[in-house]
């Protein structure tokens, strides 16, 4: 098979990478609940748990952005219910100033989301997480952020 | 400017003299008359060199941190210069208490706006020997004669769009200018930006950080900048910076920096200014600044100190991330 056919092949059945960053005390939880309910979400979303959705640091979703990701979303608590009571305070405000700035270097901000699910939002982390692959399949492949400074 | 410099030199001379401060930081030309560098002056005799012309840009702020701090058995204070917009970065190294106050003596100097030598260049002025300003006008001379050209077609970056003459700390004051608040609208790039798509703007800023040669320049000058150990080194390796071993951190050292002087970030373009390739850093912080006003309310880093950052603060009505989506425009 000549080489640029093997490629469009490749192309067509592009998948997504997309992380989840998930705080274990709601929404890593949430995900749980929404296994054991048999509900479904697509496979490209990898699950990565973490302590409380303040404990990423943006440079997480730099890197993960960097190594290719498509999208990247961030589970926590719902503001006020936080297991560290302020954590997700916190979050909320770095996550909007580094979106906006991903947005700004040409990231398209449908690439990043925040999103509150509970642990007893089963039903809402699977519809999250269906809604969010179904953008980033949308949107396509993402720029190559681990190429932003290296000249054509 | 002349005058307010003949001032000033005579006024920093009195105070040494009189034992009031024992040492001065402020300009020393360098090797060209436009190189002026910052330097620390320990004897009245050393003050013969120190200068205060159209071309001390760089913020003396910084320095303080390492010069705030008197050995102990000596005695005295540190004097420093700070033009207005100066002012801020002094007043947020206070918020984060790395400077000691008390061992400090600010004399403000008033400033009509820096000028850029590489711009005066670019007005065709060739063979310069010296330059000097009155009234707005920078007269330059060169072998051919005397040239002249308004300061203000010659501004430095930062200068363009200027924070205000008003000092916001200081304890003495030498400035003949009156406060006109803000010039000229410092969000216009970071618009221009905003308007684009968003293959533009990667490929916009793809081009402009691939010059980067990871000098660390704007990092070293930034007053911001100051961590006692900052995360793109490794001192303990025996080499100066990890980070070009990190390809990771090397890829996304001008993202990274902008986000760690996020809300810290006085706007005070020295990054810009000493950037060699000439990579407009200052985009990044202001698009910081700009969201911050936007989403928490207006904030300018600096102007009191004391005063509690928005990234380290929250309210329990603040907005969503969603926000960045949602939000009109592009």
């Amino acid at each position: 098979m000549p080489i640029n056919e093997a490629n469009q092949e490749i192309k067509k059945e592009w998948k997504p990478k997309i992380v989840a960053f998930c705080c274990n005390w709601c929404s890593y939880a949430g995900a749980d609940l929404a296994g054991s309910s048999r509900l479904v979400y697509p496979a490209d979303v990898k699950i990565i748990r973490v302590p409380c959705s303040c404990r990423v640091n943006p440079m997480f979703i730099l890197r993960a952005f960097e190594k290719g990701a498509d999208g990247v979303i961030l589970c926590g608590c719902h503001p006020g219910d936080c297991h560290y009571s302020t954590g997700n305070y916190y979050t909320r405000r770095r996550m909007t100033l580094l979106f906006s700035m991903l947005d700004y270097i040409g990231v398209e901000k449908g690439r990043t989301r925040v999103e509150w699910v509970s642990a007893a939002e089963g039903v809402k982390f699977s519809t999250v997480m269906n809604n969010f692959v179904s953008k980033i399949y949308e949107l396509g492949e993402n720029v190559k952020v681990g190429d932003l400074r290296c000249k054509e | 400017m002349q005058r307010v410099s003949a001032k000033v030199l005579s006024r920093v001379r009195e105070l040494m003299a009189d034992g009031t401060v024992t040492k001065v930081v402020g300009w020393k030309k360098g090797e060209f008359f436009y190189d002026c560098t910052p330097f620390v002056f320990e004897t009245v005799e050393s003050l013969d060199e120190l200068v205060y012309d159209s071309f001390c840009a760089a913020n003396l702020s910084k320095y303080m941190i390492k010069n705030s701090v008197i050995p102990e058995g000596q005695t005295g204070k540190v004097l420093v210069l700070l033009k207005p917009c100066d002012t801020y970065s002094f007043n947020q190294l206070l918020t984060e208490h790395r400077i000691v106050r008390e061992n400090v003596y600010i004399l403000g100097v008033g400033c009509e706006g820096m000028a850029d030598i590489e711009r005066v260049k670019a007005q065709g002025i060739k063979g310069i020997t010296g330059a000097s300003e009155k009234d707005g006008i920078l007269t330059v001379e060169t072998v051919y004669g005397n040239k002249e050209v308004a300061v203000k077609d010659v501004l430095v970056n930062k200068c363009e769009t200027c924070k205000g003459k008003a000092h916001v700390i200081y304890d003495e004051l030498i400035s003949e200018n009156e406060d006109e608040g803000a010039a000229g609208d410092r969000f216009e790039g970071v618009r221009a930006l905003e308007a684009m798509t968003s293959e533009e703007r990667f490929a916009f800023w793809k081009a402009e950080l691939s010059k980067c040669i990871r000098c660390n320049a704007c990092r070293n000058a930034c007053p911001a900048c100051s961590c006692r150990k900052c995360v793109f080194d490794n001192n303990a390796s025996g080499i100066a910076s990890k980070a070009n071993t990190d390809s990771f951190e090397e890829k996304m050292f001008h993202i990274i920096r902008a986000f760690h002087v996020a809300g810290r970030c006085t706007d005070c373009g020295e990054c810009t200014r000493v950037c060699p390739q000439g990579i407009p850093l200052h985009l990044f912080n202001r698009k910081y600044i700009k969201d911050i006003n936007e989403f928490y309310g207006d904030y300018s880093a600096g102007e009191t100190a004391g005063q509690r950052g928005p990234l380290i603060n929250f309210t329990k009505d603040d907005v969503e991330p969603q926000i960045v989506s949602d939000r009109e425009g592009n």
